[in-house]
C-alpha cells in the first residue's frame, strides 16, 4: 500500500509537474537536489526544530472551543493555534524551512509573492533573522486590503511590490515574482509560500507544515484519547490543509475537509473555489484543477479573503479529492463573516478571515455529525491584519473616526 | 519528416547562403484587433521580415514584459479566441510566402486539446509552435503531436541551461533553437548580452543547426551584432510598440530599419 503521507512528487497522480520556462529550470532542479540532501541530514533538522522552538514558538497549544462548538451540533470542536505562531500564522513554519534551505545553497537574496500579507511578512521576517536581502510581491488589490501587513514587512527591511497587471491579486504577484525571479536567479532564492508551484515546492512546502498535523494529532490523543472524527482546513494554494491532513492521510477513519473560498457564492461567476468549479490545467509551474475559460485564460478568482483569493490550488489536493480521500467544499463570504464573528464573540480568539472558512466549515460539519463528533479546525490565522475588513462588514466604525 | 518549400529550417538556410541571416519578427494576434494584426504581420513580411512569430495571448504571460503584456491583454479584453489564430495564420499565408510559428504558452494548447490545436494549425498552413513554459522533459504530448504532424517545435535554451540540458533541447527542437539572449523577459534593452554569444557557441557545439537569439533585441545595429554569430534575430517587443504608437505603416517603417541590420 502506499503511504499517503509520503509522497514525493514532482507527480502526485496525473497532478504536479513542474511546467516552467528554461531560464528557471537550473535553479528550481537546483533546489530539489538541495532540499533532498538536506531532508536527510539530521543537522538540518535540528535547525529546523530549535529555530521553531526558541523563534516562532513550536509546539502550538491546541484549544477546544465549546462555546463555539454550541452552534455546531455540540460537535467538539478542538482548534490547532496556528495563530498564535511568531508573525500570526502557519506561513513561518515554511518560511523557516525555506530561509535555512537558501542560506545552503549560498544565496542571499530572497523573494516571495503575497497573498494576505502572510506569507510576505514571514519571509521578510525571516530574511531579518538571517540577514537577507528582501523584495516581496503583492497585488496592488490586496495591498490595499492587506495595508497593515504592507506596513509590517516595510517595518522589517522587506521592499514591497504592487504588481498592477491582471487580477492585481495573488495570481499575478507569482507571475512578477517568476518575471523578476528569471533576472535575478543567480543570487536569488523564490521562497513560495504555498503547497502549488513546480516542483519541489508542493513536496518540500507540505513536509514544512507538516508538523501542524503531527502535533495536533498527538495533542488530539493526549486530550480526548482518540482519533478525530474530521480534520478541517481553508485552501487557498492548499498550505495550512495539507499540513494539518498529512499527519492523518493514512489514518482511514479520519475524514478530511477542505473548504475552498466561495466568494458570493458558489452558483455565482465571483469565487475562488478550484476544485469545486474548476478543471485541470496548467499554472504557475503544475497541472491541478483550475479556474480557466474554455480556451484555457486563467478565470479571476474572488474572495473577501486574500489568502484564498487564488484560481488554483496545490496538486496534492487534485489527487486527494479524485481519489476521494479528501473532501473539498465551499463556503462563501458571508458565511465565513459569520464564522469569525460567532469565534469572536463566544471564544475571544478573533480568527484571520481565511481561517474564519474552515471554521464556517466546521460548523456545517459540525451539524452533521452531530454531538458524538470530534473535529479538529487548523485556525491557520489570526485577524489582526483582517480589522479593517472585518469592521467594514459589520459596520464597527464610529461614524466620522478618522480610520488609519 | 515532410520539409515544404516554406518550412522554417528552408527559409533560415536560404538567408544562410544569401549571407543575410534571418530576421524573426513577433506580434500578437489579435491585437489591436484581429484584422489589423493580420495586416501588420503582412507587413512585416513586406519590409523584410523573414520568418513570424505569432504571440497567442495568454492570461498569465510569465515570460513577457510589460510591453507584450500590455497587448495581449487589450487582444484578450476585445474578445480574443484560440481560434482567431488560425484564421489569423490562414489569412497571412494567403498573401504573404512566410513560415508562421505560433508563440504560446501551455495552457490554451492543452485545454484546446495538442492534437486538434496540431491538426488546425496545419490546415491553416502554420509551421509550428514556440512553447516558452515548457521544457522537452514536461512536453511528452506535444513531442508526440509534432512528430504525428511534422509541425516544427522551437523549444528556448538560457544562458542557465546546464551542458546536459543544452544537449536534450537541440535534440528535441525542430526548425531552430531559441537562444535566450539574457537572464530575463521580453522587452526592449540597450545591450544585448554577451551571454548571448556564449550560449549560441555552447548550442553550436551540440551541433544545432538554426540558432536564432531574442529578448531583448530593438535595433538594426543589435540585429546586425547577432546576426554576426547567430543564424537569426528574433524582435518582439519594438514592432509591438511600433504598432501601438504609430499603427501599421509605422510598424512597416521598423520593420523595414530593421531589416538593414541583416546585409551588414
Ligand atoms: C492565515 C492564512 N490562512 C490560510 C491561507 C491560505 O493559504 P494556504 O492555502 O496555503 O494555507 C493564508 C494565505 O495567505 C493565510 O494567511
Amino acid at each position: 500500500m502506499t503511504i499517503l503521507g509520503e509522497l514525493p512528487g514532482p507527480f502526485f497522480g496525473e497532478y504536479g509537474g513542474r511546467f516552467m520556462p528554461e531560464s528557471l529550470i537550473t535553479a528550481i532542479d537546483e533546489l530539489a537536489a538541495a532540499y533532498d540532501l538536506a531532508k536527510s541530514d539530521p543537522a538540518f533538522h535540528a535547525e529546523l526544530r530549535e529555530l521553531e522552538r526558541t523563534y516562532s514558538g513550536r509546539p502550538s497549544i491546541i484549544t477546544e472551543v465549546p462555546r463555539f462548538a454550541q452552534h455546531a451540533g455540540g460537535a467538539r470542536i478542538i482548534l490547532k493555534r496556528e495563530d498564535l505562531n511568531h508573525t500570526g500564522s502557519h506561513k513561518i513554519n515554511n518560511v523557516l524551512g525555506q530561509a535555512l534551505l537558501t542560506r545552503r545553497i549560498g544565496k542571499t537574496r530572497v523573494i516571495a509573492e503575497t497573498g494576505a500579507g502572510q506569507h510576505g511578512v514571514a519571509t521578510a521576517t525571516a530574511a531579518a533573522l538571517f540577514g537577507f536581502e528582501c523584495t516581496v510581491y503583492m497585488g496592488e488589490v490586496d495591498t490595499k486590503r492587506q495595508a497593515l501587513n504592507v506596513a509590517r514587512m516595510r517595518l522589517l527591511g522587506a521592499e514591497v511590490v504592487s504588481v498592477t497587471t491582471g487580477s492585481r491579486t495573488l495570481k499575478d504577484a507569482i507571475n512578477e515574482a517568476y518575471r523578476e525571479w528569471v533576472t535575478s536567479v543567480e543570487t536569488t532564492n523564490y521562497i513560495f509560500g504555498t503547497a502549488a508551484g513546480p516542483h519541489p515546492f508542493p513536496a518540500m512546502v507540505r513536509d514544512f507544515q507538516k508538523i501542524i498535523g503531527e502535533e495536533a494529532r498527538a495533542q488530539v490523543m493526549e486530550l480526548t484519547g482518540r482519533l478525530p472524527d474530521a480534520v478541517v482546513a481553508c485552501v487557498g494554494g492548499g498550505s495550512n490543509a495539507i499540513g494539518i491532513f498529512t499527519a492523518f492521510l493514512d489514518d482511514p477513519g479520519v475524514k478530511l475537509f477542505g473548504y475552498e473560498a466561495a466568494g458570493d457564492g458558489i452558483d455565482t461567476d465571483r469565487h475562488a473555489a478550484a476544485i469545486e468549479r474548476g478543471r485541470p490545467g496548467i499554472l504557475h509551474g503544475a497541472r491541478s484543477y483550475l479556474l480557466q475559460d474554455e480556451d484555457g485564460q486563467t478565470v479571476e478568482s474572488h474572495s473577501i479573503s486574500a489568502g484564498l483569493d487564488y484560481p488554483g490550488v496545490g496538486p496534492e489536493h487534485a489527487y486527494l479529492s479524485d481519489i476521494g480521500r479528501a473532501t473539498y467544499l465551499p463556503t462563501s463570504d458571508t458565511e465565513a463573516m459569520e464564522a469569525l464573528r460567532l469565534l469572536s464573540m463566544t471564544e475571544g480568539i478573533i480568527p484571520a478571515i481565511e481561517s474564519a472558512h474552515a471554521l464556517s466549515g466546521a460548523l456545517k460539519l459540525g451539524r452533521e455529525l452531530g454531538p458524538d463528533a470530534v473535529i479538529l479546525v487548523n485556525l491557520s490565522g489570526r485577524g489582526d491584519k483582517d480589522v479593517q475588513t472585518a469592521g467594514d462588514w459589520f459596520g464597527l466604525f464610529d461614524e466620522g473616526a478618522v480610520q488609519a | 519528416m515532410t520539409t515544404t518549400t516554406h518550412s522554417v529550417a528552408a527559409t533560415i538556410e536560404a538567408t544562410r547562403r544569401a549571407g543575410t541571416g534571418a530576421l524573426v519578427g513577433y506580434l500578437p494576434v489579435g491585437f489591436p484587433d484581429l484584422a489589423t494584426s493580420v495586416d501588420a504581420a503582412v507587413a512585416l513580411v513586406e519590409s523584410g521580415v523573414d520568418v513570424l512569430e505569432l504571440g497567442l495571448p495568454y492570461s498569465d504571460p510569465v515570460m513577457d514584459g510589460l510591453v507584450i503584456q500590455k497587448a495581449t491583454q487589450t487582444a484578450l479584453e476585445a474578445g480574443f479566441r484560440i481560434r482567431d489564430v488560425f484564421t489569423a495564420v490562414e489569412a497571412i499565408r494567403s498573401r504573404v510566402d512566410a513560415p508562421v510559428l505560433v508563440m504560446t504558452y501551455w495552457n490554451p494548447v492543452m485545454q484546446y486539446g495538442a492534437d486538434r490545436f496540431a491538426d488546425a494549425l496545419m490546415n491553416a498552413g502554420g509551421a509550428g509552435l514556440i512553447t516558452p513554459d515548457i521544457t522537452p522533459d514536461s512536453a511528452a504530448d506535444w513531442l508526440a503531436t509534432s512528430e504525428r504532424t511534422g509541425l516544427d517545435r522551437v523549444f528556448l535554451a538560457a544562458p542557465s541551461s546546464t551542458d546536459a540540458r543544452i544537449v536534450t533541447t537541440v535534440a528535441a527542437s525542430r526548425g531552430f533553437v531559441y537562444a535566450v539572449s539574457t537572464m530575463g523577459i521580453t522587452g526592449a534593452r540597450h545591450d544585448v548580452d554577451a551571454a548571448a554569444r556564449t550560449l549560441v557557441s555552447r548550442l553550436r557545439a551540440a551541433e544545432s543547426e538554426n540558432v536564432c537569439v531574442g529578448i531583448g533585441i530593438s535595433t538594426a545595429d543589435q540585429v546586425a551584432e547577432v546576426l554576426a554569430y547567430a543564424d537569426g534575430a528574433i524582435v518582439g517587443s519594438a514592432l509591438v510598440t511600433a504598432l501601438a504608437e504609430h499603427g501599421v505603416s509605422g510598424l512597416a517603417r521598423t520593420a523595414a530599419a530593421l531589416a538593414q541590420g541583416r546585409s551588414r
